[in-house]
């Protein structure tokens, strides 16, 4: 009986060991919502990576890349430190803007790469160098549906004056690029003319006022604040 | 190996039919499951001056959405949402196949205080809850839970959620005197036109008059941030 019974341990010691081993990694949907009143999002880059990788971090100062997308909504640039696009990177799957209150999924498939970790960005219109962020979730592994919520970044690269320009964007360049909803005002006087953190930071929200011609802010306070979260965010593992 | 009889077969069939009405029996013998549940909810107002509304509770399944980010808010969500009355919100969600208990608060929880709605109702492991009640002290702020998964509660489980301020987009957020109907300033509460945005999204705040909006009638304690409510759901049968 004994001599039967090892191999038999044997056989469940293998089977377990089986299971504990990490599972192949997976095909997933990223569905994001903006869950804002009157904020828009740049194109989005959504992507997988290892566990080392970020896109930014609180409390980091940000990279050139990041302070070209956060403050001209420009994602070329983080996209091309990611080696392009490919099964898990993808940019832009909206199409365009997302619209407050609008949804858009990405599928990303780590199959090929083994990969952990979920980051997303996309920079807040109007803002200075505001952008919604997620810094390396970790990627679920067991088949099922995940919900995250996402907070608004300020990249700590540029005076928050919420003064629109829209007369083209360059990283350094004052200004907000452009208000989409075309709700925004002129004229304004600047509300910082310095940022003292300069590095990735949560948002303090825009002031705003009420004078569409002058006052201290170009935007407005009843449309473009925020509270947290800025995006909810459903991780489809399948 | 010896084939069996057909004897055998079915002297073997008799006895695990024997055994499964044994098995049956004793089912029979213990407590009968359990075909009713009762869900008490719990809302904590966590605001620092946000009176909420009496709350209205929707026990459901599947087929029924309190309100969804992106989309046009219910007449009856935007009836809750602007003037705090449930009434309409819990008439609508009665009239879907999908709910199969609605119920509403007794009165206005106070920044600081709960208020508590108990429902019965037949248990399925696919139940849902939605629950919404007004911040008063705004154009169109609420706040609630939206098919919240409770099917999965045992008797004396909760779940515990910290609620977001949702902006129903059916008013716009003017926070003057004449459309503030809670005690700040007592004005108009639910009115039919539509003059917002016109879906659902998350709350950005009041401004205030404290903070450069003349017209406002709000003052700086009428602020909120995320989130301003606590809200325990629990299985108490």
């Amino acid at each position: 009986m004994k001599r039967k019974g090892i191999p038999g341990v044997f056989v469940l010691a293998i089977f377990f060991s089986t299971l504990a081993s990490p599972l192949p990694a997976a095909q997933l949907s990223v569905e994001v919502t903006n869950l804002t009143h009157g904020i828009y999002f740049t194109p989005l880059l959504i992507t997988a990576h290892d566990n080392a990788t970020h896109l930014f971090q609180g409390g980091a100062t940000g990279t050139s890349t990041l302070r070209l997308m956060a403050e001209c909504g420009d994602i070329s640039g983080l996209v091309g430190d990611l080696g392009g696009e490919d099964a898990d990177t993808v940019a832009n799957p909206a199409g365009g803007l997302l619209a407050p209150g609008m949804k858009t999924v990405a599928s990303i498939d780590t199959t090929s790469t083994g990969n952990t970790h979920l980051s997303l960005v996309g920079m807040l219109l109007p803002t200075n160098d505001g952008f919604v962020g997620a810094d390396s979730l970790e990627i679920p592994e067991i088949p099922s549906t995940y919900v995250f919520y996402l907070n608004g970044y300020d990249a700590g690269t540029e005076a928050n004056s919420e003064l629109l320009d829209t007369s083209g964007c360059t990283p350094g360049m004052p200004g907000m690029p452009a208000a989409p909803g075309g709700d925004a005002g002129t004229g304004g006087t600047g509300v910082a003319s310095t940022d003292s953190n300069p590095s990735v930071h949560i948002h303090r929200g825009n002031l705003g006022d009420t004078d569409t011609s002058g006052g201290i802010s170009d935007v407005d306070s009843r449309i473009h604040r925020w509270l947290n979260p800025v995006a909810k965010v459903v991780i489809t593992v399948q | 190996m010896k084939r069996m009889t057909r004897a055998q077969w079915i002297g073997a069939a008799l006895f695990l039919s024997v055994f499964i009405s044994h098995a049956g029996c004793d089912n029979d013998g213990a407590a009968p499951p359990a075909r009713e549940g009762t869900y008490s909810v719990t809302v904590t107002n966590l605001t620092a001056n946000q009176p909420l509304s009496p709350l209205g509770v929707v026990i459901h399944l599947a087929g029924y959405t309190g309100w969804e980010i992106g989309s046009s808010a219910s007449s009856g969500l935007e009836i809750l949402a602007e003037g705090g009355d449930a009434a309409t919100f819990l008439a609508e969600a009665s009239g879907n196949a999908d709910v199969l208990s609605t119920g509403s608060g007794s009165g206005i929880i106070g920044p600081g205080a709960s208020g508590n709605v108990s429902l019965t109702t037949r248990q399925s492991p696919n139940l849902r809850l939605t629950c919404a009640t007004m911040l008063v002290n705004t154009n169109d702020a609420f706040t609630g839970i939206e098919g919240l998964s409770i099917g999965d509660l045992a008797i004396g489980e909760s779940k515990t959620i910290y609620a977001h301020p949702y902006d129903a987009g059916t008013e716009e957020n003017t926070e003057t005197a004449l459309t503030i109907p809670g005690p700040a300033a007592g004005g108009e509460g639910y009115n039919a036109q539509r003059q917002d945005r016109d879906f659902v999204s998350a709350h950005s705040g009041v401004v205030t008059n404290d903070d450069g909006l003349a017209t406002s009638a709000l003052y700086e304690s009428h602020r909120f941030l995320a989130p301003v409510a606590k809200i325990v759901v629990t299985r108490t049968q």
